[in-house]
């Protein structure tokens, strides 16, 4: 269940529904992805998702202090997000609602353009904080499903995509069981 | 183009699940009839078995002519997620497969489809779960029928045969109470007529094989997950919450979120117990979902004409269909089915069982077999066919007593669907 913390009387825009567009442009634009809060156990859904986005293309750059120096899936992992020494375009929380206003403040300081609270992570604090700032942000979602929805892959699962489309699916050069997910036009 | 607006209900009920073909651009959804599908690469496989993404493996657990048909009903009930099975007592037995452990209890209502009634009796028992009947009618009996091993609370939207329609959001606060989810059979109503969710269904289900397919071809059924249920929060649930030792310790509702019922039935209990759906009745079943609206508008209306008709007959003593004006369960119908009372409902006649026995042999247009939600109109004595296994009390308390007929009026001309009627109750 979703904590709402510290939710402003006006908010910048609304953060109970975003639109496909909106998720899509991101998820279209940015490629390179600090995951605060990765996990080296293989069966977390934070190492599901690292995993999965990996292979859709994204570049991820593991973020947990206490496997600073180590590596995730081939990935350096780095102690807090100011470590990285390059740019980062989404800065993933997958920690609580309460970290999020930290890692939030990290992402403005190194010119992160979207902050991403996973499912079940909310902070408005933080999020009218970034938007003040220029960033994007998008909270009580994952990533993984999202590219999943818009891919069409989640379908395949049952899931209910919530979304309807009369174009063919893009199929990845990886094979048939590998989509792209729709542009944002 | 993306969308921005939510699609409507008659949008859904053709487009939803189904993108033209990415291999081959056909519009139509192709059956995959195959067992079975190539690995990109060895890790994706290993990524697969291990549930860590999307794709197909094997149709006992997945098929894409298949997931077309469980996102269409997902999306027309509201749901996060479906799973297709083989049946509609295959989507129970996966259901309490998922949820209940051995010594476990759950609450029915009383007025349920006679093969339910068996199925909780007789078969449920050998696995160990326990079924305390409560009564439609009687909401408190719900709450007297909750013990500390209640899992689940199971009711039909609309019941079968008898017509009566029940109070779900009344119930759905018992279960939410209890911290049980509400499993509603939804199979009578469909979701053009009922949205269960909307009125606090956790979970739904369906058999496929009546209304939704609605042409009498294919035997199937459908479990729904609202994502309404913190599984979680509950810790009732060890399945769902606790780690899984076949899947390496996942946890179902960690990791799937407000999508882990359905994908926990799919993985876990369809897996290893393996009642899956045909590719091919997937797809009849999906076509004939194309056209739902339509064809419930006009079972509705044709229903409530016959009834109103059959009620002015002198040979019928009673007509229960909750769609009639004065009908006990006509408040229930307006607020849980606006559109129509659906196409199922039963009368009484004078001379009792013979009487019954005698007019499902007299008709010429209505059907006499053990089915409901066909495009043809359907009959059937309950007493001496679908619920003859049960005991006199077990009958009637179902809605399935010695005098009682039931009908699943049909797309055939309205008139022509009366005049079979009057002649077999001419001729008894």
């Amino acid at each position: 269940m979703v904590r709402h913390l510290n939710r402003p009387t006006h908010s910048v825009m609304n953060h109970d529904a975003y639109s496909d567009r909106y998720i899509l442009d991101i998820l279209n634009t940015h490629k390179i992805i600090a995951m605060v809060g990765a996990s080296a156990n293989k069966v977390r859904p934070s190492y599901f998702a690292m995993k999965y986005l990996m292979a859709k293309g994204y570049r991820i750059i593991p973020v947990n202090p206490g496997l600073a120096g180590q590596n995730i899936l081939g990935q350096t992992v780095y102690s807090r997000v100011t470590e990285i020494g390059e740019p980062v375009g989404i800065v993933d929380i997958f920690r609580n609602s309460e970290a999020a206003l930290a890692i939030t403040k990290d992402a403005i300081t190194i010119g992160a353009k979207v902050v991403w609270m996973q499912l079940g992570v909310r902070n408005d604090e933080a999020a009218a904080l970034a938007e003040q700032a220029g960033l994007k942000v998008v909270m009580n979602r994952c990533p993984k499903i999202e590219y999943g929805r818009h891919s069409g892959e989640i379908s395949w699962a049952g899931v209910n995509s919530r979304t309807i489309s009369s174009v063919r699916p893009k199929l990845a050069p990886r094979g048939y069981q590998h989509r792209l997910i729709r542009s944002s036009d | 183009m993306v969308m921005e607006k939510a699609p409507a209900f008659s949008t859904l009920a053709i487009h939803a699940g189904a993108q033209p073909d990415p291999a081959t651009g056909a519009r139509a959804t192709p059956i995959y009839q195959t067992t079975s599908y190539v690995f990109d690469d060895v890790d994706h496989a290993a990524a697969l078995f291990n549930l860590e993404t999307f794709g197909n493996i094997y149709t006992r657990i997945m098929n894409p002519t298949q997931a077309v048909l469980e996102e269409r009903v997902a999306a027309l009930e509201g749901g996060t997620a479906a799973l297709a099975v083989a049946s509609g007592h295959a989507a129970q037995c996966v259901i309490f497969h998922t949820l209940l452990s051995p010594g476990d209890e759950f609450v029915a209502a009383r007025q349920l489809y006679g093969g339910s009634i068996n199925q909780f009796n007789h078969a449920f028992k050998k696995f160990g779960w326990t079924v305390a009947w409560a009564d439609a009618d009687d909401i408190s009996s719900f709450e007297q029928a909750l013990s500390p091993n209640t899992k689940a609370i199971f009711i039909e939207s609309i019941a079968n045969p008898g017509g009566i329609v029940t109070d779900i959001e009344a119930i759905a606060k018992i279960a939410k109470t209890a911290g049980v989810p509400l499993i509603v059979d939804n199979t009578l109503a469909t979701p053009y007529l009922c949205q269960a969710k909307a009125h606090g269904a956790d979970i739904i289900v369906h058999s496929l094989t009546k209304f939704l397919g609605g042409h009498g071809n294919s035997v199937g059924g459908v479990i729904v997950d609202c994502g309404t249920f913190d599984w979680i929060g509950s810790g009732k649930y060890p399945t769902l919450s606790e780690p899984c030792e076949s899947y390496n310790g996942i946890i179902f509702a960690e990791t799937f979120g407000d999508f882990a019922f359905a994908i926990a039935c799919r993985v876990l209990a369809l897996r290893d117990l393996g009642p899956c759906i045909s590719p091919f009745n997937a797809f009849l079943i999906l076509t004939g979902i194309e056209t739902l609206p339509l064809r419930l508008q006009a079972h509705s209306d044709n229903a409530a004409a016959v009834a109103a008709w059959l009620q002015t007959h002198d040979k019928v003593v009673w007509v229960n269909y909750a769609g009639l004006d004065g009908n006990r369960y006509q408040s229930l119908a307006k607020k849980y089915c606006p559109k129509g009372a659906g196409a199922v409902f039963t009368f009484g006649l004078q001379g009792g069982y013979e009487a019954g026995v005698n007019l499902v042999g007299k008709v010429n247009l209505f059907s006499h077999l053990a089915n409901i939600g066909d495009t043809r109109s359907l009959i059937i004595h309950p007493a001496s066919t679908t619920h003859s296994q049960l005991t006199p009390d077990q009958r009637r308390s179902a809605g399935a007593g010695d005098d009682v007929v039931r009908l699943s009026v049909g797309l055939e001309d309205k008139d022509d669907i009366i005049a079979d009627l009057d002649q077999a109750l001419a001729q008894i």
